[in-house]
């Protein structure tokens, strides 16, 4: 899917791209993007480092294991395939969090660390996302967020005097936008020929 | 008050994992590159994935597709009675982060930003998670090229989030 998916983009592009007289703006977007591609990989060198780090650090301290062990119940009904207990789950729970609160930067190397546990327990080929990481993905693409604190901070900076009221809907549509999601991707899990004999092998 | 929150939270974050794990005995600073040397060979596994989804991502704004969706989508807009001004946001919001900011500095800069309008854009950008960024990063980090459900389901729960938005919006600010 996403081989046509890609196609779409850049045939979409090209074909709206001369409609429009916009050939030297799409030439130059190429080049553009494919630098700052590279630019925002080598950027995330520092922050997944640091990260990595300090949660091979919580792992060696134990806090990992009892991370897992205290969202293993809630995490299992969204993940039903992981082991009781197994490690991810703690990676997942504070990728969530780390989302919810706005720190982006934190939650890329959690998250990264999520999707190789989740690739060590996926029973599809390598190159084949599992149920779970399309399960968690989807949380990931909702955007769960307690606190838009950079929209606030443009807010005020623009001279917003409550800028503050955005919180709760912000919190209801997100919240709302990650159950349907949820649910939809269940779904799809469901429905789905393929998932019916790898996606259960560990229940 | 909750950015001064936000900003205290990594440092102590930090700095309670390194406490408790000093309590258990664990030597943090000879642990630390066990894990953290992990960092550059993920970061660099990530380059061809990203390279291919944000070349794609930004011919498509650069050829002016977006509004050209725009022009085609205006008539169902007004007919569902969401605000045509929003639509930008809408289609870039999960396609680029500093472009979706950009476009909502801009609905903000014209209407004021207390306007009931900027408010729900507010809203829409505040949920909003540049979805095709994240599974280029996340899968490409792991060498996933199948997406499977993950890409209709982020798309769909998008989607949610803008018709959400919009509702939740039109009920509180109006």
């Amino acid at each position: 899917m996403m081989n046509y998916i890609w196609l779409f983009f850049i045939f979409f592009s090209v074909v709206v791209g001369i409609i429009n007289g916009k050939m030297k703006e799409v030439s130059d977007a190429i080049i553009s993007a494919s630098s700052s591609a590279v630019e925002i990989s080598i950027g995330l060198i520092g922050i997944m480092t640091l990260w990595l780090g300090l949660m091979h650090i919580a792992q060696k301290a134990g806090l990992i294991d009892l991370l897992a062990k205290v969202f293993s119940p809630i995490l299992r009904l969204i993940f039903p395939s992981i082991p009781k207990d197994d490690p991810v789950q703690a990676d997942i729970a504070m990728n969530v969090t780390a989302n919810a609160l706005g720190l982006g930067n934190a939650a890329t190397p959690m998250g990264i660390k999520a999707m190789e546990g989740l690739q060590r327990l996926n029973p599809n080929k390598k190159d084949t996302a599992s149920d779970d990481m399309c399960t968690f993905l989807t949380i990931n693409t909702a955007g769960v967020q307690l606190l838009p604190v950079s929209v606030i901070a443009i807010l005020a900076s623009l001279g917003s005097t409550n800028a503050t009221d955005i919180i709760l809907p912000t919190i209801l549509t997100t919240f709302g936008a990650l159950v349907i999601g949820i649910l939809f991707v269940k779904l799809l899990i469901k429905i789905s020929p393929e998932s019916k004999k790898g996606g259960k092998k560990n229940v | 008050m909750f950015e001064q929150i936000s900003y205290a939270l990594i440092p102590l974050l930090i700095v309670s994992i390194l406490i408790y794990a000093t309590y258990k005995k664990v030597p943090v600073y000879e642990e630390f590159p066990t894990g953290a040397k992990q960092g550059f060979d993920i970061s660099i596994r990530i380059i061809p994935y990203l390279v291919a989804m944000m070349v794609a991502v930004a011919m498509f704004r650069a050829s002016g597709a977006i509004d050209l969706l725009g022009t085609l989508l205006k008539p169902v807009l007004e007919f569902i009675g969401m605000p045509v001004e929003l639509l930008p946001l809408a289609l870039t919001r999960s396609l680029s982060g500093s472009g979706a900011r950009g476009i909502f500095a801009e609905i903000a800069a014209a209407n004021g930003p207390d306007a009931p309008i900027t408010k729900t854009a507010a809203v829409m950008l505040g949920c909003s998670e540049t979805t095709f960024y994240v599974l280029a990063v996340y899968f490409g980090a792991v060498g996933v090229t199948k997406f499977r459900h993950a890409i209709t389901a982020g798309i769909v729960a998008d989607l949610a989030g803008i018709v959400l938005a919009l509702v939740i919006s039109k009920m509180m600010f109006y």
